[in-house]
C-alpha cells in the first residue's frame, strides 16, 4: 500500500521560499499570480494492507518525524 | 566538570566546541550519534553546530530522533545542562528541549558574518558572565535561524525571562529579534550564534569565551 503525505508551511506562517518564486513567476512575465507556498511531498510504500491501519501509522509518522507541527500542517492520502 | 560534544554525520562545529570547553577549564568527552548512553558523570552536553544528516527532510530533525537523542532529552529531563549552538539550537527545538521552531532566513540568503549580540537576560549559569544588556560581538553562520513562535509562546518567553540573547540588527526575521532562548528550568541554552568561534584573539575576539567559563563557574558552584 501506498501513502503520500504533503507537507505544507501553516496558513498565516510566512514562507519566503514561496514569496521568491512568487517574484520569479512575476519576472517571467507570468502575471496574475497572487501567492506561491511551497512544501513537500513524500511518497511511502507500506507493508501495511489495511486502509485504516496504514493512515493512522503515517499520521504518527507525521506527528513524531514527518512534519513540524510548530510550523507545519500535513495531509495523508492512502493510495 | 565534564562536557559532552556530541556529533553528528555532517556536524562541522564539533571540534571547535570542544576546544571552547577545554580552553574554559572543562574536561571534555566526545560522543558519537549512535551512542545509547552518555558517559558517566557529564554535567553539559554540547550539541554543535554543521548540517546534521545534510538536513535533510529539516535542519535537526533527523539528529533530534538518532540514539544519542533520547540521552540527551534524558539528560536535560534529570535537570543537566545543554548547549545547542546553530544546527544544534535546531536540533534542540526538534527534539522539543525548547519551543518554537527555525525557518529558512527572510532574506533567503546563508548569512555568515560577525553581528552585535545583546544579552537580554543574565540570569543563567551561561549568561551570568555578562551583564544584562551588555552587547558583544559574535559571529552567525546559517540558513536556517529565523526562530519563529506563536504569539503566547513568545509571552511566555518574555513573561519568564528566557530571552538569552538579540540580535542588534536582525539579519534572517527572527521574531522579537531572538538570537538565543533558554528553557522553563534555564539549564537548556539554544542559540544561532557561534560563541564557539570567538573564544581566542586569533579568531578576532573572545566574547565567547565568557560564556564557557561562567558555566563552569556556576556549576562548580553548584
Amino acid at each position: 500500500m501506498k501513502a503520500r503525505v504533503t507537507v505544507m508551511l501553516k496558513t498565516g506562517v510566512l514562507d519566503p521560499q514561496g514569496e521568491a518564486v512568487r517574484h520569479a513567476l512575476g519576472g517571467l512575465g507570468f502575471a496574475g499570480v497572487n501567492g506561491v507556498r511551497q512544501g513537500k511531498v513524500i511518497e511511502l510504500d507500506l507493508a501495511e494492507t489495511d486502509k485504516a491501519r496504514a493512515e493512522a501509522e503515517v499520521k504518527a509518522m507525521c506527528e513524531k518525524l514527518l512534519a513540524n507541527t510548530v510550523i507545519e500542517s500535513y495531509r495523508v492520502e492512502i493510495l | 566538570m565534564k562536557a559532552a560534544v556530541v556529533t553528528f554525520p555532517g556536524s562541522n562545529c564539533d571540534r571547535d566546541l570542544a576546544v571552547a570547553f577545554e580552553r574554559a577549564g572543562w574536561d571534555v568527552v566526545r560522543v558519537w550519534h549512535k551512542d545509547t548512553a552518555l558517559p558517566e558523570g557529564v554535567d553539559v552536553v554540547g550539541v554543535p553546530g554543521g548540517f546534521s544528516f545534510g538536513d535533510y527532510l529539516r535542519c535537526g530533525a533527523i539528529a533530534a530522533q538518532s540514539p544519542i537523542g533520547a540521552a540527551v532529552k534524558a539528560h536535560a529531563a534529570r535537570g543537566g545542562y545543554v548547549l545547542g549552538i546553530c544546527n544544534g539550537f535546531q536540533v534542540l527545538t526538534e527534539m522539543q528541549l525548547l519551543p518554537g521552531a527555525l525557518m529558512r532566513n527572510a532574506g533567503l540568503k546563508f548569512v555568515c558574518r560577525m553581528l552585535t549580540l545583546r544579552v537580554a537576560t543574565a540570569d543563567s549559569a551561561f549568561t551570568a558572565g555578562y551583564g544584562k544588556g551588555q552587547e558583544i560581538t559574535v559571529p552567525v553562520a546559517h540558513h536556517d535561524g529565523n526562530y519563529t513562535i506563536g504569539a503566547d509562546g513568545l509571552k511566555q518567553l518574555q513573561d519568564q525571562d528566557r530571552i538569552a540573547f538579540t540580535y542588534a540588527d536582525n539579519p534572517n526575521g527572527s521574531v522579537a529579534d531572538i538570537a538565543g532562548i533558554l528553557s522553563e528550568n534555564r539549564r537548556v541554552l539554544g542559540m544561532m550564534p557561534h560563541p564557539e568561534r570567538v573564544v581566542d584573539p586569533l579568531q578576532g575576539g573572545t566574547d565567547g569565551a565568557v560564556l564557557f567559563k561562567a558555566l563552569l563557574g556556576g556549576l562548580a558552584l553548584a
